[in-house]
């Protein structure tokens, strides 16, 4: 496991974080304010979480006047879905038990 | 964005030491399907659509083209990423040179994570899976 994976999975450990990245996905930037609307926590704990984010890089904040607006950075998951490397040994696993099967059907 | 340049091929090719006909029975067949890659309810005719079953959801398929004994090719959607599998066998001096091309996926999957909530919890799932896997 990597330092960059371990931060994004600490990241999205928690469910309610999850939740935020979740909508700020789906639903495009968004404040503090905007956010707290719906998730039934606090305003204070919602930031903690927005910081949580920020740090495993997957979200961003941008200042528009007395607004910070916070934005979903998906680019951060890419090493977790890395189709073609983790398919290629999906599908290397699975040839090693055709072949297997293979063998099988001889006898 | 052109598709082309825009998605990425999986390749794997081995040479098995059995005789085509053989091999073909093993990737076409429901039951030795199952054996080596996944519960499903395949059938060997242009079209049929099917469903691979895994720990975390299924696998949407369709039968695309067909050659028995020769090639093999269906779409499989998962987690919101449309690709295509397409299997080929020549005969060889000692048996079977098997390929399998998995091709159509995008580097950049954005698709696949803005989807609705359903495909969130998929993958979330597949990450769970993938951390097992890793650990």
């Amino acid at each position: 496991m990597t330092t960059a994976q371990d931060a994004l999975f600490r990241g999205l450990a928690d469910p309610t974080r999850r939740g935020i990245f979740e909508r700020l996905c789906r639903e495009g930037a968004q404040t503090v304010g905007a956010l707290t609307d719906g998730v039934g926590i606090s305003q204070p704990a919602v930031s903690k979480h927005l910081k949580v984010l920020k740090r495993a890089g997957l979200v961003s904040d941008r200042r528009e006047g007395r607004q910070t607006h916070y934005a979903a950075e998906l680019r951060a998951l890419s090493p977790l879905i890395d189709w073609t490397s983790e398919m290629a040994a999906f599908w290397d696993a699975r040839f090693d038990r055709l072949e297997d099967l293979l063998n099988r059907m001889d006898q | 964005m052109s598709a082309a340049s825009d998605t990425r091929t999986v390749v794997v090719e081995r040479e098995v030491p059995h005789p085509p006909e053989k091999v073909w029975r093993a990737i076409a067949q429901p039951h030795l399907l199952e054996e080596w890659l996944m519960k499903n309810d395949f059938e060997p005719s242009i079209g049929h659509r099917f469903r691979l079953q895994t720990s975390w959801g299924f696998i949407d398929c369709q039968v695309l083209s067909i050659e028995p004994n020769e090639t093999l090719s269906y779409s499989w959607a998962a987690m919101g990423v449309e690709s295509v599998v397409t299997w080929s066998l020549a005969p060889t001096e000692k048996g079977t040179r098997l390929r399998m091309e998995h091709s159509g996926f995008k580097p950049d999957q954005r698709q696949a994570l803005t989807g609705a909530t359903a495909g969130w919890q998929r993958f979330f799932a597949a990450l769970e899976e993938l951390l097992a896997r890793t650990q």
